[in-house]
């Protein structure tokens, strides 16, 4: 009898035990926007396999989305030396990569040396290229590693976000992973696999190993709209990044599915063409290449109407090269502009230009009168254009609106230089400034307004680069903020881009997710990917 | 019956012809001036139609809309039936090598996908042109591109006349060229001409408005049916609004009308 008790108490036990483990896994389902391009978290250039990298890769450092502070990861502390040159890690012991094999010192250097090796050329490894030399890396034992870079390294701890570490003794190689998930298939062109690693090294509260989900389906679809029609079927439980239009067919379905994490990263600008070499007509080199002008431009642009209109509210006005979803770096002594076609008016009135019959001429009597160029196909800078149209036509400025094809509207602005004007949007995951320094630094290829300059054209660009090499081979994080905020102070008094909006960070969830927290930054849905589960109606009660 | 189908038909087109040259007159408001308190606004006293996504009165870009398509589809569609005209009537009538030439070059155009020659022609345009000037490009783009199927048809026809015992008897009788072409040749082929101006029509404004579905037709702010139709993208939008169906409600009765003025197979025989 006794025995036979036993056997039910331990066979409601195992269901029990089961009902658990159900309700904490089940497997997620979302989309990759293409096709990932690699799986070697060395060479990772593309947004799908950043996904993938992501959700599958072990770092020793991870910058929490939500509080944009650095966390310990595979390593449990590290100190930076005072030239910025080194770094020390203390690594958690006793961890295995998801095929069995331990992790060790030794795979940190594995993985250091191959992202600085300059036959692989990795653009993550890009990040730590700060001069001449050759990388040194120590192990004075299993759990302890110290890099030394050839020069300081500005920001060197939140670049080892980026870093998945590769195994150096498992043959899997980059397959064998240290992130909550694992790649168990992949189909080209159509789906990739991740299942739940066994060996991941979180745990929860409660100390239950994480993640929770058993794996995520990862369906590879470039058409957005399919993407939509899907999640409304209930066939995906998640969307990572939703446009203003999407969100709002979502949000009429049902509000609780969309979710609108603030102000984002991504800005959508223009920008007037300055270089000398551009085959500009009559005047408009020499108007392009007055602040003046530019500055009145950018105070007649009423940029929340384009907020309101374009975007369905789903927006903010940008007015800096900084979203103030980056909190660090973000300069917030610069004052929000207001539209102000009066003041425009003047600012023009003071460079020489009339204003007179509602046109406005330049000191030799030319018409002030400028082609904006977008890309085609997208309706939303369409519309942001035709609105800038109407805002300029009250100072008097004709501006037409042209829009070509992606290829031919890329050759004019980075080879030909045909282009009076262009309005494009900033896609932009790296808080730290020294992920723009090619936009900002004079000889930077995305120098947009006047690219690849040999010697700083302007004063200002000339203070612009000296504070960028300032900044970028300082070590004190205060001084270094204290540097790029005097070039965003340039940045908003000279205009070269002029701002316009900053889009809002959308994402759509399933009511079945739970414990999803978007944040501004990317991955914005599932950055904490190892503790969102999918609910019984029970726990999602509970939630409620 | 059909008669009065066709007086139906180009009364229809008459009206909307008219109404769009004195659009000025019918609608208060500038097609480009945009109305921002008033995005999507449902039709009113002020905005008969409503307004779009920017505010802009939506009656007002439609009739300013119906004089670009209406105008400019007829004179890319006369533009096409001249060269395949010429062309048709060149390569049926002489044979050889022109025959061969002209055929191998109508194929050639045939096989490359138009929409696709002129994303390429737009992006080698200068892009310092104004939006009348734009509209114009793309029908004479459109003109300029679209002759091959009309040349095909005009061909065929061509080459009936050539084989045929009038046209050896005039010859016989030693009737000059030009005499040929006007008393017997010109005046075979009139109704396979008329016709194919008719067809082509409707297939040009279809064809600006797929460009303008790409962002490639009339540029913005003027209007054309072909962007008033992007309007419709917006899918809830237009749910909720269903007045902005109108452009594309005139854009299918105005293909139906040209259609219905057609002349028929016995018409054309």
């Amino acid at each position: 009898m006794r025995r036979t008790l036993t056997l039910v108490t331990a066979f409601v036990a195992l269901v029990f035990a089961g009902l658990v483990r159900a309700q904490s896994g089940g497997e997620l389902h979302f989309c990759l926007h293409g096709e990932p391009k690699t799986f070697n978290p060395i060479l990772v250039d593309d947004e799908a396999a950043e996904n993938v990298r992501y959700l599958t890769g072990g770092v020793l450092i991870r910058l929490n989305r939500q509080t944009q502070e650095l966390e310990p990861g595979l390593a449990t502390s590290w100190q930076v030396s005072k030239d910025g040159r080194s770094v020390t890690f203390h690594l958690r012991k006793g961890l295995v990569f998801s095929d069995g094999t331990p992790f060790t010192s030794e795979d940190v250097a594995y993985t250091m040396k191959s992202l600085m090796d300059p036959q692989v050329h990795s653009p993550t490894g890009d990040a730590f290229r700060s001069g001449e030399g050759a990388l040194d890396v120590q192990t004075p034992s299993s759990d302890v590693v110290k890099i030394t870079f050839p020069a300081p390294v500005a920001g060197l701890e939140r670049q080892f976000d980026q870093v998945a570490i590769l195994s150096a003794h498992s043959p899997k190689k980059e397959m064998a992973v240290l992130g909550p998930f694992y790649v168990s298939e992949y189909k080209a062109g159509s789906y990739v696999q991740l299942k739940r690693n066994p060996n991941y090294w979180k745990h929860d509260a409660q100390g239950k190993p994480l993640p929770y989900l058993d794996g995520i389906r990862l369906d590879i679809q470039r058409n957005r709209d399919i993407e939509l029609l899907r999640f409304r079927r209930g066939e995906l439980q998640l969307i990572n990044r939703l446009d203003a239009e999407g969100f709002q067919h979502l949000r009429q379905d049902d509000p609780s599915a969309v979710r609108d994490a603030g102000a984002g990263l991504d800005a959508e600008e223009m920008w007037f063409n300055q270089s000398p070499t551009a085959p500009l007509t009559g005047e408009k080199g020499k108007w392009f290449r007055t602040t003046e002008f530019r500055r009145a431009v950018s105070m007649a642009i009423n940029r929340d109407d384009l907020c309101r209109i374009v975007f369905d509210g789903l927006a903010k006005p940008a007015y800096g090269p900084v979203s103030p979803a980056n909190h660090f770096w973000f300069n917030s002594a610069l004052p929000a502009p207001k539209p102000d076609p009066d003041g425009a008016l003047r600012l023009l009135s003071g460079a020489g230009f009339r204003y007179a019959n509602n046109e406005l001429r330049d000191s030799k009597g030319n018409r002030v009168e400028f082609t904006l160029v977008t890309n085609s196909g997208n309706a939303v800078r369409e519309k942001m254009a035709t609105m800038i149209q109407q805002d300029l036509a009250q100072i008097g400025i004709k501006m037409n609106v042209v829009t070509l094809d992606f290829p031919s509207l890329i050759e004019r602005m980075t080879r030909t230089f045909d282009y009076d004007a262009c309005l494009m949007g900033l896609v932009n995951t790296d808080l730290d400034p020294n992920g723009v320094m090619t936009v900002w630094l004079s000889s930077g290829e995305n120098h947009q307004w006047y690219p690849a300059q040999k010697t700083p054209a302007t004063p200002w660009e000339a203070e612009i680069d000296k504070l960028m090499h300032e900044q970028a081979s300082s070590l004190v994080e205060l001084d270094r903020k204290k540097k790029f905020d005097r070039v965003q102070q340039i940045a908003y008094e000279q205009q070269p881009f002029i701002y316009l909006i900053n889009k809002d960070a959308l994402v759509a969830y399933a009511p079945s997710l739970v414990g999803t927290s978007p944040s501004v930054l990317t991955p914005q849905a599932f950055w904490n990917v190892d503790t969102i589960r999918l609910g019984s109606p029970a726990a999602l009660e509970s939630q409620k | 019956m059909r008669k009065t189908v066709q007086i139906v038909a180009v009364s229809i087109l008459c009206c909307l012809a008219t109404l769009a040259l004195c659009a000025g007159w019918v609608t208060p408001y500038s097609y480009s001036h945009q109305f921002r308190e008033l995005p999507n606004a449902a039709p009113s006293a002020n905005h008969l139609l409503g307004t779009d996504s920017l505010g802009r009165d939506l009656l007002s870009r439609i009739l300013y809309g119906t004089r670009v398509s209406l105008f400019l589809a007829p004179l890319a569609a006369l533009m096409t039936t001249i060269i395949a005209g010429a062309l048709g009537v060149t390569a049926g009538l002489l044979g050889g090598w022109y025959e061969r030439i002209i055929l191998s070059l109508a194929d050639l155009s045939m096989a490359l996908p138009l929409v696709f020659v002129l994303i390429a022609l737009r992006a080698m345009l200068p892009l310092d042109v104004a939006p009348a000037v734009s509209v114009a490009v793309t029908f004479l783009l459109l003109g300029l591109l679209g002759w091959p199927s009309s040349l095909r048809v005009v061909w065929a026809a061509a080459r009936n006349i050539r084989e045929s015992d009038y046209l050896l008897l005039a010859r016989s009788h030693g009737t000059g060229f030009g005499r040929i072409m006007f008393r017997h040749v010109f005046p075979n082929l009139r109704p396979i001409l008329l016709a194919q101006f008719w067809i082509s029509i409707p297939f040009f404004v279809l064809t600006e408005t797929t460009l303008s579905m790409l962002g490639l037709g009339v540029m913005e702010p003027m209007p054309s049916w072909g962007n008033l139709l992007r309007g419709l993208e917006n899918v809830s939008a237009v749910g909720a609004n269903p007045w902005k169906f109108t452009p594309l409600v005139l854009l299918i009765l105005v293909v139906i009308c040209f259609q219905a003025i057609l002349p028929s197979q016995e018409e054309s025989t």
